[in-house]
């Protein structure tokens, strides 16, 4: 979806498209604007272009089409050693043959920093990422977690305004990566800088991103605030690929203002909120979050539509209740309930009416 | 230390300290039946590569052990002269002197000795080898011995016609058992001949004519004749003068031949004596030359340093080890030659393809595919060929001269000389290593991921620091690999510097070849591969200490 440009936008993409081979468009028409001080992260599924995005900012592969600007200057001819762009790559890619420190120092090296300014800094920038007794060892002795956070300091010890992270979190264990979460954040607007963060990982793209740009088929399918993509997608790409979804198919009989009437292919009637759809008759598809299912009659409004479900699984997960139901002619349909005193366990078998608030269920194309 | 604060691994210890080693089920300890088990997969695995370590410990291992060490043997001179070394020991050259007349005597047993074993021409070639001149003197020496020996035949064969016939002197000298076993014998069924065994009266009275006999016998026996019946050397009469002349006491003697012994007794101390300090002078004055008997004396021992001294260009003198002359130095110099031009040809590997294995390894698959098997494609010619081509290419009507006449770079009749001096070896000697190093290159570029260069460039570092800081230092252990490899292949190449090499761009294996094949001087061939072994090693083992082999990628 395009953005309306930004008048003090720090990093532009405008119209880009890029192929590798002449024949097919790995990204269409790529429109971003990005503030300073961002922290925006592109999440997709693999082959979506993301690395290609960074890789084109980085000026390692040049655009088809359009023009990448940083600052307003058009970066589309500067070699990459010259836009001053700081990268964290997937593999870390710490030189093996120097040490911690030596990493570090490469990059005030090559802007011919004196030793004592170079020294300082790498100090500095070992200290930032908790490593500074690490400073003498090779990279092969560090665990992966150390190696990433050396890669990132590597990749601001020269202070750029922009840092570029390719997955830097991928190889990590689940606690690792939470704790590296907090810190690459906390990092970040700490010291003020833009950040374009890629990930396959969607928790990680909700819990550290000012933005989340949601890639698919070489587009940007929604750009928008972790709250926002999680509770209003704008398409059924986006719903199904941002956290746990509900679909149902079916046709839009009625719109009214911000409601609507759906008829399921199996003919139950529900509401929903018209988000996609524009007049009766397009057939949609409904998301509803599992969480946001109620089966307790007295928490509906008198008025709302209900369905007949049949309980075929129920999970205890501690924290909450997982259960599986048999709806409207799928099997998938899933609802969560939090472990509270008052919440009855449904028992596999047990017919049940669900239900839930208009706005919670978006009608989206089909 | 209470329990409560020990470690589980420390338990563990402090149990085995109680109760001794950790046993298996059957009570054994638990490290002799591993041990145990272990030993029937070795066993297997032993098996299964023993006809390869037969192989190579056969014709690989053994040839090059027995090889290096001719390089220190030298029995050759005192196998020879046995007699003539032991006398020379107390012999000091400082005096200026030659050797006592003692000396001399038993040059001549040894001498006649040898000439008719035919030895006393390969001890002139080895001795050859360290004094020029000394060959055609043995030579010459092997061909008078006999007439310095006939003085004494004659005037024993004149005394009495006794000592004219072979039969007699066996009778006299050989006990009736060894003559009785010796006339059964008849060489069939491969048994050997009887060993010889003196008469005892004649043993303990005669002692030298004895041993000298003995040594007739051996020689007889070798040339499938009948010791029995064959009229003994003149040494062998020359050896009887000397005993009758020390004194012998031959009334000890009964049985055959003892009174014409008593007669040639008595008739001895007016025999005509030969003094052979001038006979051999006579033959030839260089007997008389200190520096001979020196040379003798040198390589006396069963082992010398002279062929290793010789292979560096230096000699045993009196004054213990020497450089040769200026115009006799070769080896060093022909070292250096060979260590230089392989660090040029391992150098020009380096330049031609460090490029090549870059693209190599940084193309798609298929196309690198493709390259590779043009690199590959020189292993699939001979190498013979390979060298007989560069040999048409650079010659001074081939078609580099004429190409580049053509081009106007070069004048007509100027053209280069590309070929027999070290340009030519240099050029296709590169050419025909390559392979070497491209491979090992390749192989280690293959695992360089690109994103180090992009990391670098990313950090501010133009194309060549990123090169030159990041991808350079991570290929050093393709480049160490290939050149270990070049350089010892080069070190020790043979036929390429042979084919087109000329005088100039010879190697030192070529000079190794030459002494193998046509100067025959295997001990000083020997010495040279041993140092060039020796080289080899403390080279591989340089380099371990400074880059360390460990570094070394020839893959993966
Ligand atoms: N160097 C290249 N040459 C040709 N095609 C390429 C190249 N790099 C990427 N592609 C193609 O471009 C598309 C997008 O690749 P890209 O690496 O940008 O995906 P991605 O979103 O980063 O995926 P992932 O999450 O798996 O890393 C893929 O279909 C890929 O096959
Ligand atoms: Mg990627």
């Amino acid at each position: 979806m395009a953005q309306d440009k930004l008048a003090d936008a720090f990093v532009e993409f405008d119209r880009v498209q890029k192929s590798y081979d002449g024949e097919n468009l790995v990204v269409k028409d790529l429109n971003l604007f990005m503030p300073k001080g961002e922290f925006l992260t592109m999440l997709g599924p693999s082959g979506s272009g993301k690395t290609t995005c960074l890789m084109m900012l980085a000026g390692f592969e040049t655009a088809t089409h359009g023009d990448i600007r940083l600052d307003g200057q058009s970066i589309n001819n500067i070699p990459p050693h010259k836009r001053g762009i700081g990268m964290v790559f997937q593999n870390y890619a710490l030189f093996p043959h120097m040490t911690v420190a030596e990493n570090l120092s490469f990059p005030l090296e090559v802007r011919k920093m004196g030793k004592s300014d170079r020294e300082a800094k790498v100090k500095r920038a070992l200290d930032m990422v908790q490593m500074g007794a690490f400073g003498g060892r090779r990279p092969a002795q560090l665990s992966g977690g150390q190696q990433q956070r050396i890669a990132l300091a590597r990749a601001l010890v020269f202070e750029p305004e922009l840092v570029l992270m390719d997955e830097p979190l991928g190889a990590l264990d689940k606690q690792l990566r939470e704790t590296l979460q907090f810190e690459i954040t906390k990092l970040a607007h700490d010291l003020g800088i833009t950040v374009v963060y890629v990930t396959h990982d969607q928790t990680e793209a909700l819990t550290m991103s000012d933005r989340v740009a949601v890639f698919d088929d070489g587009r940007i399918q929604q750009l928008a605030p972790p709250d926002r993509l999680y509770e209003e997608p704008e398409n059924s790409f986006v719903a199904q690929f941002i956290g746990e979804n509900n679909t149902l198919e079916g046709v839009v009989k009625e719109i009214s203002g911000d409601k609507c009437l759906v008829q399921l292919d199996g003919g139950e009637l529900i509401d929903a909120k018209p988000v996609n759809v524009t007049a009766a008759g397009d057939r949609t598809r409904v998301s509803i979050r599992p969480e946001r299912v109620e089966y307790n009659k007295d928490r509906l409004s008198p008025d709302a539509h209900t369905l007949n479900a049949e309980v075929l699984e129920f999970i205890y997960m501690g924290d909450i209740f997982r259960t599986r139901l048999k709806v409207a002619g799928t099997d998938e349909f899933v609802i969560k309930t939090r472990n509270a005193p008052d919440v009855e366990r449904l028992k596999p078998g047990q017919s049940i009416e669900i239900g839930w608030l208009p706005e919670d269920c978006r009608a989206l194309d089909a | 230390m209470t329990d409560s604060t020990m470690t589980p691994d420390e338990h563990r210890r402090a149990d085995e300290a109680a109760t001794g080693p950790m046993l298996a089920a059957d009570g054994r300890p638990l490290k002799v039946s591993l041990n145990r088990a272990l030993r029937r997969q070795k066993l297997r695995a032993m098996l299964l590569i023993a006809p390869l370590l037969i192989f190579v410990l056969v014709t690989f291992i053994a040839p090059i052990a027995d090889m290096l060490f001719r390089s220190i043997e030298n029995q050759i001179v005192s196998d020879t002269l046995p007699r003539t070394t032991s006398e020379l020991a107390t012999w000091d050259a400082e005096t200026g002197e030659i050797p006592p007349p003692e000396v001399f005597d038993a040059l001549f047993k040894d001498m006649f000795i040898a000439t008719e074993r035919k030895a006393h021409t390969r001890l002139g070639s080895r001795l050859n080898y360290e004094l020029t001149g000394v060959s055609s003197l043995f030579r010459k020496s092997g061909r008078r011995v006999d007439d310095m020996g006939e003085v004494y035949q004659d005037q024993f064969e004149d005394l009495n016609d006794f000592w004219k016939d072979g039969e007699n002197w066996s009778a006299l000298m050989g006990s009736d058992a060894w003559r009785s076993s010796m006339s059964d014998w008849d060489g069939k069924d491969g048994r050997s001949a009887p060993a010889f065994e003196p008469r005892s009266d004649v043993a303990s009275t005669l002692p030298e004519t004895v041993a000298i006999y003995r040594e007739f016998v051996d020689f007889v026996l070798s040339e499938d004749d009948n010791p029995l019946a064959e009229d003994p050397w003149a040494v062998v009469y020359a050896a009887l003068y000397e005993d009758l002349a020390n004194g012998a006491d031959v009334s000890a003697v009964s049985g055959a031949g003892a009174a014409e012994l008593l007669e040639a007794e008595a008739a001895a101390s007016n025999f005509e004596t030969v003094d052979y300090t001038a006979a051999f002078a006579d033959v030839d004055k260089d007997w008389h030359s200190i520096e001979v008997w020196q040379t003798i004396q040198t390589y006396s021992p069963d082992f010398t340093s002279g062929y290793f001294l010789n292979a560096v260009d230096m000699q045993k003198t009196p004054d213990g080890p020497a450089m040769r002359p200026d115009n006799e130095r070769i080896y060093i110099k022909l070292f250096i030659r060979t260590m230089f031009m392989s660090l040029v040809i391992t150098g020009s590997c380096i330049l031609l393809g460090y490029p090549v294995a870059w693209i190599l390894a940084n193309l798609p698959a298929r196309t690198a595919n493709l390259l590779m098997i043009l690199v590959l494609l020189p292993f699939w010619t001979s190498l013979l060929v390979r060298t007989s081509a560069w040999k048409v290419m650079l010659q001074q009507q081939g078609v580099v001269n004429d190409t580049l006449v053509w081009l106007g770079i070069v004048a007509d009749d100027s053209r280069l000389a590309l070929i027999n001096n070290q340009t030519g070896t240099i050029i296709a000697m590169t050419h025909i290593l390559l392979p070497f190093m491209i491979l090992p290159l390749y192989s280690v570029m293959k695992t360089i991921p690109p994103s180090y260069l992009r990391a670098a460039k990313s950090l501010g570092a133009t194309n060549w620091t990123a090169f030159w800081r990041v991808y350079f230092p991570q290929s050093v252990p393709g480049i160490g690999a290939g050149s270990i490899l070049v350089f010892i292949l080069a070190i020790g190449y043979y036929i390429t510097p042979e084919i087109v090499g000329g005088t100039t761009g010879t190697f030192i294996s070529n000079r190794i070849a030459y002494h193998i094949s046509s100067s025959l001087n295997w001990g000083l061939a020997a010495a040279l591969g041993a140092i060039l072994l020796a080289f080899v090693l403390g080279l591989y083992w340089a380099y371990d200490k400074i880059v360390g082999i460990d570094n070394v990628k020839l893959g993966g």
